[in-house]
């Protein structure tokens, strides 16, 4: 038997390659969908009818005979916006919060964390249904409740993560020059607390895609005609018997895009943070 | 022990008052009227003004406040807007089913999840931890409602097994009969915890396995059974506490949704329909009270975590 001693290689992992052709391929649909889809996605061809999947119609027909393949089509963007819409929002909101927090020891820490717990011990389904409840439904709210959700998360990553920068001895010469706060967290924090936040932000997508899809199968999302997937397998239920393709479609579109995101946020932080592998959530 | 007991119990309290402020704050202070909200865009005048006085709209919003929050503490959610009677009895009858299925859910995960990642670690690499890191894969990303359907889908309409939907109480339809409705909606709210709870077991089992202190039990010559129930195993179990506390809050989500496709009348099918009719009462006493059940489950876990571990009884920090 040959001992044979492992290099290490600077390769990205054939996972996080896979799944990133993946995100990028659907990313590319959904960006030209509109000027690609056979037939118009809203268009009603009530003799077509319920037809199954064939030549004409990839994905066969809904209830009102619209092309099922064109509608999952047009209806793409949407989860790629509240994935990566809703995990900037937390990002935009929650960064500055924490980085707030971990520079200015005191009341104003105090008073970011106490509501970072405040809002950390509610579920998360629950915080969505609140903010969407009292309001008329539709993208941009499911994208903005979604981000407001996921604030409290980032916000103590970024806090935790600024408190182990601020420790070290650039941050201390950056004082001793006499630089403010502002200097400080943006050019002397900020850049170097990239790695930890991108490996959060990546697998936080997953879940304000699944978060996102969920609201709007509860009908707190965009409203119908949308082809909005979430809301898609929705309307699908009252035909699962006779035309089960119109829920499986959207349905399989959705799980291979959440794989492909969750398989490239794993392999971000394989990559970027290995002792956190293995941690969910 | 005690005094850190006492202040996680405070901040219990504190986190409900908080919420009923949350609640109440996001539901009256939105832009557009509450009658109007409830009544519709085509609703005339007099409708509006008639609904506003029957609910004391018209009242300072602190005096309102204090109204329904005085009304909570004494156990009253006030009238449901469309039912018709008091919105608490339904409130508490939802929670009964709802406490039904996560209780059966959370036992179910609690049980597979940890034997499915110690066995994993114990095994690892071999045929079937390939095949449950893979099935975690999959099952993780896809999501509850789509479960839902594929289930229904294969059980219900293909082999025609089960019932899609409904729900039969104890009395009327017997074990077997109540026991049918509930397979499907805990198949489904199981699968992608279980998937989590023994990913997390297997890296800390895995973790423990590796540790010098199971080294050092392995060069004592215990044998290899010992080791591991003893010396790694329950080392290996403390975090699983904390990961089921989370999951509680995952399967209140799942639940949301799962009593939604599968027309089970739990707390959380309550809500989608209190806020789908704008059921003011409803709404807010189902979310006060999902907000305590997760709370309460949260500091369950964390005493259980700090009375297992030493290390926070003595310190009284839990991170």
């Amino acid at each position: 038997m040959s001992a044979t001693v492992a290099v290490p290689r600077r390769r990205l992992p054939r996972t996080l390659t896979t799944g990133l052709v993946i995100v990028g391929a659907i990313a590319l649909l959904a960006a030209i969908g509109p000027w690609i889809t056979p037939y118009d996605p809203d268009a009603f061809a009530v003799r077509s009818r319920l037809q199954p999947p064939s030549a004409t119609h990839w994905f066969g027909t809904d209830e009102f005979g619209r092309d099922v393949f064109s509608r999952v089509l047009a209806g793409a963007h949407h989860s790629l916006l509240m994935g990566f819409g809703a995990t900037a929002i937390s990002l935009a909101v929650g960064v500055p919060l924490g980085l707030l927090a971990a520079f200015h020891r005191g009341w104003v820490e105090e008073v970011v964390m106490r509501g970072v717990d405040l809002m950390i011990s509610l579920p998360p389904v629950l915080l969505g249904l609140l903010i969407l409840a009292v309001s008329e439904p539709g993208l941009l709210k499911t994208i903005v409740a979604v981000g407001l959700v996921y604030v409290p998360i980032m916000t103590r990553v970024a806090r935790a993560v600024a408190l182990d920068l601020l420790a070290e001895d650039f941050v201390e010469a950056a004082r001793a020059r006499g630089e403010g706060a502002w200097y400080i967290l943006a050019r002397e924090i900020l850049p170097n607390a990239w790695p930890p936040l991108i490996v959060e932000t990546a697998l936080r997508v997953t879940f304000a895609i699944l978060l996102g899809s969920a609201l709007s199968f509860l009908g707190l999302g965009p409203q119908p005609p949308d082809s909005e997937w979430g809301l898609m397998i929705a309307e699908s239920r009252p035909f699962i018997s006779e035309a089960p393709w119109i829920g499986l479609a959207p349905g399989l579109c959705l799980c291979l895009l959440l794989i492909a995101v969750n398989v490239v946020g794993e392999g971000l932080r394989d990559l970027l943070d290995p002792r956190l592998r293995g941690r969910g959530h | 022990m005690g005094a850190y007991a006492a202040r996680r119990l405070l901040s219990v309290v504190f986190v409900l008052w908080a919420m009923t402020v949350l609640v109440f704050a996001i539901v009256h202070l939105l832009p557009g009227s509450v009658a109007h909200m409830i009544l519709g865009e085509y609703a005339t005048n007099q409708a509006i003004a008639d609904l506003e006085a029957r609910l004391g709209l018209n009242d300072p919003l602190h005096v309102q406040y204090w109204r329904w929050f005085s009304g909570l503490l004494a156990g009253d959610f006030g009238m449901s807007l469309t039912m018709d009677r008091p919105a608490g009895p339904v409130i508490w009858e939802a929670l009964g089913r709802s406490a039904v299925l996560a209780g059966v859910s959370i036992v179910l995960v609690a049980i597979l999840g940890i034997a499915a990642g110690i066995h994993s670690a114990v095994h690892k690499g071999s045929l079937t931890d390939q095949g449950l890191t893979l099935g975690q894969y999959f099952f993780i990303a896809v999501p509850e409602f789509f479960w839902c359907i594929l289930v229904i889908l294969f059980f219900a309409v293909w082999l025609g097994w089960l019932p899609a939907t409904g729900y039969t109480p104890l009395a009327e339809g017997g074990v077997l009969g109540w026991a049918k409705h509930l397979i499907l909606p805990v198949s489904t709210l199981v699968l992608g915890l279980i998937a989590h709870v023994s990913r997390l077991v297997r890296s800390s089992m895995l973790e423990a396995i590796e540790s010098r202190y199971v080294l050092a039990a392995r060069a004592k010559g215990l044998p290899e059974r010992i080791v591991l129930r003893r010396h790694a195993l329950p080392n290996a179990l403390l975090p699983a506490i904390t990961v089921l506390a989370v999951d509680v809050g995952i399967l209140i989500g799942g639940i949301v949704v799962v009593e939604s496709v599968f027309a089970y009348p739990g707390l959380g099918r309550m809500l989608v329909y209190a806020i789908d009719n704008q059921d003011l009462p409803l709404m807010m006493g189902g979310m006060i009270v999902i907000t305590a059940v997760y709370a309460l489950a949260n500091l369950a876990a964390d005493l259980l975590y700090a009375v297992l571990n030493p290390r926070i009884r003595v310190s009284g920090s839990a991170a």
